[in-house]
């Protein structure tokens, strides 16, 4: 029997649709079938400037828009070959890491709403509240943020900013064991995720998975370690790796990262050097608005950045960095004018998909949406 | 910062444990190189693409295991008109390289690799659709993002942004 999941079920996270063909409950093969949010992004991109960009890419994979503006960020200013100043480093890793943690929250609150805890779900939204409030306070924008620039970052961290993400970043361990203690052994949720969903380590690789769903199945890489961007390697971190490959490990590596995660803002603030928040780059990055004011130099700057762009050198980047579901790169080509010649986004949940049949075959029905959610799909970074 | 030239002597490059695999094998195959900012790119004779991928994984010292990324970028109106690219990392060795065929505009066609790296299923299935290249031996060669009765290919660019109206 053919059974059709989606596209509208409130457990595919999103517009995906399944394709079950089932004997019994046993699912015998899967097929997903995407597209049904494909905006054409990519398309888009060709005919802006590159600081147009920016936006766009906060709305591809929207649970973590910060580090689609990071990786966007890196390969252009790759292309560039701009120098990024110490306190913008500092605060993409402080703000990327509260993204990752944001982007967990939901998906930790979800996945166990899926399996029947709704108690986690509105645990994790309180504390996922904060860090949206974070992102307000630095940006404007609780979703939607855009604060990472091509040469720096948007605007100054404003006064108080740090104090509160200090005491978030103090109470936040705390947070992490209330879910675990509700879920980590709690026998209903392990009797719906230990053992279910297995991907080996093999599999995994040759299917493409990446990130966490990677690492659950027992392969260590973290692109934050292996090939350290924005000054990664001045932190100190572990990579969470299980070998057991099901649910749960992914569920586990998960949680694990969240403390991980915890502990780099809190060096980050720890360290957080002075200075300027902009590369010294004065054709490609906008002018202070104070400057602009006073400057006839830097106003001509600012009206041509804005009216015509800046050109980049002709050529092509691969830049990939780790984001919360994990690879996520982007691949630009320039032949030397104002707009990119080809923007591609290579999203590590559309990676991840072509290991969910592998996952959901000889399993049951029930066992999809655990599996599903163990992969933490974001359908906007599916399709595009 | 300033931007180093690229190097393009293939001479030059022949350590890179990508490169030394593949020459190694048939020089022939291996068309340009170029290492430009920190990425080394391969050009190969399309014909040989899935051989070259099979090298490349199964390479001793550095297997490029994990394709990390495929897609296409269209050139028009100059010929040869497409270039499919593909991102490879190797996990062991933290390695990555960008291998590239060049492809007519007339009736672009090229072998697939999922026999080599089964995760190009879709990313195949998405340059197809949305460029139009064909890719012979893929096993289920169907569009995935547009439509099935989508007609045009919106990534070329002779495809307006606007599209059709």
């Amino acid at each position: 029997m053919v059974l059709n999941m989606g596209p509208q079920h409130p457990s595919t996270h999103g517009v995906l649709r399944l394709i079950l063909e089932i004997d019994g409950e046993t699912i015998v093969r899967m097929r997903p079938e995407i597209g049904y949010l494909h905006t054409g992004i990519e398309k888009t991109c060709e005919a802006k400037f590159y600081q147009q960009v920016v936006p766009l890419t906060d709305r591809i994979d929207y649970l973590c828009p910060m580090t689609n503006n990071l990786a966007y960020c890196l390969a252009v200013e790759k292309l560039l070959g701009l120098e990024i100043p110490p306190k913008a480093q500092w605060m993409r890793v402080l703000m990327n890491e509260l993204t990752r943690i944001n982007s967990h929250l939901v998906w930790l609150g979800t996945h166990a709403m899926d399996l029947g805890a709704m108690t986690v779900f509105l645990y994790c939204f309180r504390e996922r509240e904060d860090v949206l409030r974070f992102f307000e306070m630095v940006s404007g924008q609780r979703m939607m943020t855009s604060y990472f620039r091509i040469g720096g970052l948007a605007l100054e961290p404003p006064l108080g900013f740090f104090e509160k993400v200090k005491k978030f970043a103090d109470r936040f361990p705390g947070n992490v064991d209330e879910y675990e203690g509700l879920l980590t052994g709690n026998p209903i949720f392990m009797m719906r995720t230990k053992g279910v969903g297995h991907l080996s380590a093999e599999d995994a690789i040759a299917l493409g998975a990446c990130g966490p769903t990677l690492r659950g199945s027992g392969v260590d890489i973290d692109l934050r370690r292996d090939s350290p961007y924005t000054g990664y390697e001045n932190f100190k971190f572990n990579v969470p790796v299980r070998s057991e490959g099901d649910v749960f490990a992914r569920y586990l590596c998960r949680v694990a990262e969240l403390r991980e995660s915890i502990g780099m803002v809190q060096q980050a603030l720890a360290g957080m050097p002075e200075g300027p928040i902009k590369a010294d780059a004065p054709k490609v990055v906008l002018p202070d608005r104070e400057k602009m004011k006073t400057q006839m130099e830097a106003l001509i700057y600012h009206f041509k950045i804005i009216t015509e762009g800046f050109s980049v050198p002709a050529g092509e980047v691969y830049s990939a960095i780790e984001s919360p579901r994990g690879e996520m790169g982007y691949y630009i080509v320039s032949d030397g004018t104002a707009k990119p010649y080809r923007v591609h986004m290579r999203g590590p949940s559309y990676a991840n998909l072509q290991a969910l049949a592998k996952m959901c075959e000889g399993q049951l029905i029930a066992d999809v949406v655990a599996v599903i959610g163990s992969i933490d799909v974001v359908l906007g970074d599916i399709d595009r | 910062m300033a931007l180093a030239p690229p190097i393009t002597d293939i001479e030059l490059l022949r350590s890179h444990p990508a490169l030394a695999g593949l020459l190694a094998w048939n020089a022939a195959a291996v068309q340009a190189v170029k290492f430009d900012r920190d990425e080394l790119t391969i050009w190969v004779e399309k014909d040989a693409i899935r051989e070259v991928s099979a090298i490349l994984r199964d390479s001793a010292d550095c297997p490029f295991n994990y394709l990390a990324d495929l897609t296409c970028v269209d050139w028009y109106p100059s010929e040869p008109r497409f270039e499919v690219v593909y991102h490879l990392l190797s996990i062991s060795k933290k390695e990555r390289v960008r291998v590239k065929a060049r492809l007519d505009g007339s009736s672009p066609a090229i072998e697939t690799v999922t026999s080599v790296w089964p995760s190009a299923n879709h990313y195949e299935r998405e340059v197809f659709d949305l460029f139009g290249v064909r890719f012979t031996g893929h096993p289920n060669l169907t569009r995935i993002m547009m439509p099935d009765d989508w007609e045009g290919h919106p990534l070329r660019k002779d495809y307006p942004v606007e599209g059709y109206r």
